[in-house]
């Protein structure tokens, strides 16, 4: 049970990520839900690294017990980078948007439509 | 030389990334040298594509690992069979996915560096179309999931900025966002599918998961994920709202590179179903899956498109009405390769159809688009009830887009015509109920590109319009490249399928070439 905490609190994440991206109406709200859903992605990658009582790869000094392969950090890594870019990307639109409409409300942000 | 011929997949990246980040820099030293550059980079890319694809079709695929020095070095023999480096798998599906790039993401450069003159910001715009350019290379290019997310966040974020680049009062802003929005969200759904398969297999490698695959019920869940993210991305029905939006906003060049940027996401698509869990989904089940959107797509796309004011919009209908044809053509591939009541012929040639009409529809969709920038950059409007009458100035755009109307409505002798044809037949001894509505959204295309013809080129010579001059000569070049291919593909079709085609499909069907191209035969 203890084993599967983590992806319980991955599960909560996405969904409250999901929830926040489809039901709230203002475009930096729904950013934060991606935002949420990039997290629990990335805590989803980690926790699936995770070996109990193993070490991390790191040889000088290190003691004789099984090391854990670090790739899904590697990829973690990777991943939050990429989230970083596209976060800034993301909210320098909703700056521009804010800039010509004076709204952040997706209900008003539709002037393409048909 | 040698050196360089070895490591040709590893410079299809290369080059369009240095290019890329050299790009600015150059452009303080003046706008021709930078010009130069620019063209220099995709030339030299493209001809790499080129390479690698006829090295591919010529020898076989090619297995190409970074950070060795000898090619037998695939799997490290520590590594308890585990391929620990980036591994880029270049079949000739690939290959034929390659081609494809190459040829438009010349003549867009091409096209944008004639097209951009005028307008400021240009350091940025190319430097993003050189990454555009490299996220979509290494799309087709890799052999190896995680690498693939890169790449499709490397290519949506590039896109995406593209896309807004030109900020129109905050319009293409908003169809930036959408774009980068629905690209993140497709991204994080491919992502766990990623880890689902890596916590079980212990791999991120195409061949070896597709090598090891189970079929447990988390992989049905990684295979959904999976084809939900890149359905998305490849703009089919019922998640195509970001595609008018983007295709329309974005400066034309760049439209005509984003359908290329779809279709290599359409391409991992059909890897997915075909390599990566290939004999082990149910084809039935997920070929009728592929056909349905396929339906769906075509038969939405045509019909939207039809009242559209907006020509570019109404043209990046049209591009999800024609994803329809290559998601029915591959997935009535799927469905009677695996039946046993018809013969493997159809499937294959349904198949062949499906991809064939993938190359096809990038070039004559890029062309016209590139027809619509022309008169975007002359005119200044795209909207139909101002246009008219400029088949009187314009002779060679009114011919190119002549030529791309045509191939699209699947009209003899263009290219269009060749591929669905291929599809129809095909189709129509697997349901014919399905090759009638096929038939009947090519009419109806054909009906809507009447009209946009004739409000743009036909009537009498509008004043506001009565100085208007023929497209500069690099954009004329650009067209024309793609003009000739899409008469040549359309006379010669034969040829090209025994040559790219044919290649692609076989590559695709034999899951188990793939697998053991990668890990040596095992």
């Amino acid at each position: 049970m203890i084993d599967n905490l983590p992806f319980l609190v991955v599960a909560i994440t996405i969904l409250l990520g999901l929830y926040t991206i489809l039901f709230r109406k203002d475009l930096i709200k729904m950013i934060m839900g991606i935002s949420l859903l990039e997290s629990g992605v990335n805590l989803f990658l980690i926790a699936l690294g995770y070996r109990w009582d193993s070490i991390a790869p790191i040889f000088t000094g290190a003691p004789s017990l099984a090391m854990v392969m670090p790739t899904v950090q590697a990829l973690t890594l990777t991943s939050i980078v990429i989230g970083v870019a596209t976060l800034a990307l993301l909210l320098s639109m909703v700056m521009v948007i804010y800039r010509y409409y004076r709204t952040t409300d997706v209900r008003e942000v539709t002037k393409l439509q048909g | 030389m040698d050196i360089l011929f070895d490591n040709l997949p590893g410079l299809l990246i290369a080059i369009p990334l240095l290019g890329a980040f050299l790009t600015p820099l150059l452009s303080r030293a003046g706008d021709s040298i930078r010009n130069a550059w620019v063209l220099i980079v995709t030339g030299l890319s493209s001809v790499c594509g080129l390479l690698v694809a006829s090295q591919v079709l010529e020898t076989g695929t090619i297995v190409y690992t970074f950070g060795v020095n000898t090619v037998s070095n695939i799997i490290p023999p520590d590594s308890g069979g585990i391929p620990i480096r980036i591994i880029f798998t270049i079949d000739p599906m690939n290959a034929f996915m390659l081609i494809i790039a190459a040829i438009v993401g010349f003549c867009i450069t091409l096209f944008s560096v004639s097209s951009m003159e005028r307008l400021s910001g240009k350091d940025g715009f190319f430097t993003l179309v050189l990454l555009l350019i490299a996220g979509v290379y290494g799309m087709i290019a890799t052999g190896d999931l995680f690498n693939f997310f890169v790449f499709l966040e490397i290519s949506s974020l590039a896109g995406a900025a593209l896309v807004a680049y030109r900020i129109d009062k905050g319009v293409a802003a908003e169809a930036g966002l959408k774009y980068a929005a629905l690209s993140t969200i497709g991204g994080m759904l491919f992502l766990v599918g990623v880890g689902l398969l890596f916590a079980q297999y212990n791999s991120l490698n195409m061949a070896v998961i597709a090598d090891r695959m189970q079929l447990t019920g988390l992989d049905i869940i990684a295979f959904v994920l999976f084809f939900t993210a890149l359905a998305m991305k490849c703009g089919a029905v019922p998640m195509h709202f970001w595609t008018p939006d983007s295709y329309a906003m974005a400066p034309s060049a760049i439209t005509a590179f984003l359908v290329v940027s779809s279709q290599a996401s359409l391409y991992a698509l059909f890897r997915v179903c075909f390599t990566l869990y290939g004999g082990q989904i149910n084809p039935l089940t997920v070929g009728w899956v592929i056909i349905i959107l396929g339906i769906l797509s075509m038969f939405i796309g045509v019909t939207m498109a039809i009242p559209q004011k907006d020509v570019k919009r109404l043209m990046a209908y049209h591009a999800v009405s024609q994803t329809g044809y290559m998601l029915l053509g591959v997935g009535v591939g799927l469905a009677a390769l695996s039946s046993t009541c018809l013969s493997q012929s159809i499937g294959v040639m349904a198949l062949k159809g499906g991809l064939f009409h993938i190359m096809n529809h990038a070039i004559y969709k890029g062309l016209l688009f590139l027809t619509a920038g022309v008169i975007m950059y002359r005119c200044g409007t795209r909207n139909l009830n101002q246009l008219g009458g400029l088949g009187h100035n314009m002779k060679w755009t009114m011919v190119f887009f002549m030529i791309g109307a045509l191939a699209i409505a699947g009209i003899p002798p263009f290219n269009g015509f060749a591929s669905k044809l291929m599809i129809y037949e095909s189709t129509f001894l697997f349901n014919p109920l399905l090759a009638v509505i096929a038939m009947v959204v090519s009419i109806l295309t054909l009906a809507s590109f009447v009209k946009v013809f004739h409000s743009m080129f036909m009537g009498p010579k509008l004043p506001e319009y009565e100085n208007v001059k023929e497209a500069p000569t690099p954009m004329l070049i650009a067209m024309g490249i793609l003009a000739i291919l899409v008469v040549l593909f359309g006379i010669f079709p034969q040829q090209v399928v025994d040559a790219l085609v044919a290649p692609a499909a076989s590559a695709l069907i034999d899951y188990q070439g793939y697998i053991s191209a990668v890990l040596g035969g095992a």
